[in-house]
């Protein structure tokens, strides 16, 4: 009986407890899935103290892994980004047959496993492999090197930053450019002084997600690396090893390092969310709409 | 037809722009993914379908693809409900809840990995209070899985909860149906193609998961081996064919989840009745 005139009055309510019961509810399972194996990782880097934490990364191979994942994502990062740029220009500046499939196909990447981006350069330039045995002889590596280390990043963050700038893009229109053109403007100076100017917020995006998902990959360049000490180990590879050897602290205090990583990435990414560009044309939410049409109603 | 007669475009860049878009995609995606079909058949269907049967392959199915379809329906009951909490609440720490979110999105792999595992082993925090083991069990995979997945199905279903027109509960509400039923006969109806595109994404992930899962798992043969792992175990033996072709079938997977993700997207975007 009472629910019922409840429910009359506030007809998208739920009742008090409900809602009170679901947020909580709510609050244990993030807490619980998402946030305690985040404070597991400081909570273990720190546990043999803050000496053990530092000396940490007083160790040459580790200072090692960080310099090779440094360098890993130096070439990555800006060859996803140029190719972002030209992939999204081409399918958003123009149309042609096959276009909405190469659009799902540079997705196709984030769908396939990591172990599988590893596994097509082995087995291109693996030594077995009639190009890789070429090239050995010729001195250059490819597997279990740096090159490899690259191609297996590259693809796993392949389509970062081109799908941020497609919608992006495609939302904006090409109106602005097309007045440029017939102003006079040459190819790259419409790029360089229109284009850029309008998306850059939607590049940095881009890049500070593609960058996150470089330094951190694992599968993929565990494929390739080798695991050659000092030589072609990354950060995520030298977690690996350093758990494997029973130094929890150690593999924890470098996997803290990561997480300070993946925590600016987030802030940085809530920060750039917060600009209009980037902000998706949504329906103002659900609570804001209901006040608009109906203003006399209390909100609880 | 209409390509032929190629009107001209006001823009310049279209050779450029394509032209270095389908080379670096064919030469980094397309010429190793034709490598990887090649080899997977290189000595012939028989011995492709052989890997594919072999027993210890075999077992690693119904973990790598029953339990990320378990762990995606774990999501999306979970998912559901922190995106309906997020949605349709307001509270203290609303947005912090919100950012926390995307957290397994921004937190490699591989950190992921020792996490769930330190916190799950058996003297871990949560394995010394759980009467039952949960590392180096299947049950440990599904954990994992459950936690890189859940960002997936709340990001999907949030815009579209959000969007729902006030005046379908309302007029249920003045139909007489009580808050129960408008959830389960108005609402639910509304939202539920997100919620499949978001499990469906979550269990795409899930299946080609690696760093996570390999930590947590113990990786015992015939018990909780993933069927990536297989493909580095193959690797490991220089058995490239074997390797090559089990690559191959996770790729098959991958373009029917791909697929299947564009579908639900499409079909999703009209019942919301937003753009693509």
């Amino acid at each position: 009986m009472s629910s019922f005139t409840l429910a009359a009055r506030t007809p998208n309510h739920d009742p008090k407890p409900v809602a009170y019961t679901l947020t909580v509810l709510a609050f244990a399972a993030v807490g619980l899935i998402l946030v305690l194996p985040l404070v597991a990782v400081f909570a273990e880097a720190f546990s043999k103290g803050i000496g053990v934490f530092l000396h940490t990364f007083t160790d040459s191979s580790i200072q090692h892994s960080i310099a090779m994942t440094l360098k890993v994502a130096a070439l990555a990062v800006p060859l996803n980004t140029i190719f972002g740029l030209a992939a999204a220009w081409s399918v958003t500046r123009f149309t042609f047959p096959g276009r909405r499939f190469l659009i799902s196909l540079i997705e196709l990447p984030l769908w396939v496993s990591p172990v599988i981006g590893g596994l097509i350069y082995t087995l291109i330039f693996g030594i077995q492999m009639p190009l890789g045995a070429w090239l050995d002889e010729r001195n250059i590596q490819i597997i279990f090197a740096y090159p490899g280390l690259v191609l297996a990043t590259v693809f796993v963050t392949f389509p970062f930053v081109a799908r941020v700038l497609i919608p992006l893009m495609e939302q904006q229109g090409q109106a602005e450019e097309e007045a440029a053109v017939s102003l006079g403007a040459r190819g790259w100076q419409v790029f360089w002084r229109v284009t850029l100017p309008r998306i850059r917020i939607g590049l940095l995006y881009g890049v500070v997600l593609c960058n996150a998902r470089a330094m951190g990959e694992f599968g993929a360049v565990s494929v390739v690396s080798g695991v050659i000490r000092n030589k072609t180990v990354t950060i995520p590879l030298q977690i690996e090893i350093l758990h494997a050897e029973y130094h929890f602290a150690e593999a924890f205090a470098l996997a803290s390092l990561l997480s300070v990583l993946g925590i600016i990435t987030l802030v940085l990414k809530l920060y750039l969310e917060r600009e209009p560009v980037l902000r998706p044309p949504l329906a103002p939410a659900w609570e804001d709409r209901r006040r608009q049409r109906d203003p006399a109603q209390p909100t609880s | 037809m209409k390509f032929a007669i190629a009107r001209r475009h006001v823009l310049p860049g279209l050779p450029l722009s394509l032209g270095f878009t389908l080379f670096y995609f064919g030469l980094l995606v397309f010429v190793p993914f034709l490598a990887l079909t090649l080899r997977s058949f290189s000595h012939g269907w028989l011995e492709f379908w052989r890997t594919l049967t072999e027993p210890q392959v075999v077992a690693t199915y119904k973990n790598s693809f029953g339990i990320s379809l378990l762990a995606a329906a774990f999501d999306g009951l979970v998912g559901l409900l922190i995106a309906w909490v997020l949605t349709r609440y307001s509270f203290p720490g609303r947005r912090l809840l919100d950012a926390l979110i995307d957290l397994p999105f921004a937190l490699p792999t591989a950190v992921a990995g020792i996490a769930l595992t330190a916190l799950y082993s058996p003297e871990g925090w949560l394995g010394k209070l759980l009467p039952f083991k949960v590392a180096y069990t299947p049950l440990g995979i599904f954990v994992a899985l459950s936690f890189i997945g859940l960002p997936f199905v709340v990001r999907t279903i949030q815009p579209v909860l959000a969007q729902l027109p006030v005046e379908l509960e309302e007029a249920a509400a003045c139909l007489g149906a009580n808050r129960f039923l408008i959830f389960a006969k108005v609402l639910l109806p509304a939202i539920l193609p997100s919620v499949l595109t978001g499990m469906t994404l979550a269990f795409g992930r899930a299946v080609g998961e690696y760093g996570s899962v390999i930590f947590i798992a113990g990786n015992i043969a015939y018990y909780t081996e993933i069927t990536p792992l297989l493909i580095v175990i193959k690797l490991e033996q220089f058995n490239y064919v074997a390797a090559a072709g089990i690559g191959f079938f996770m790729l098959l997977v991958s373009f029917v989840i791909l697929l299947l993700i564009q579908i639900l997207q499409t079909w999703n975007a009209k019942r919301s009745g937003g753009p693509a």
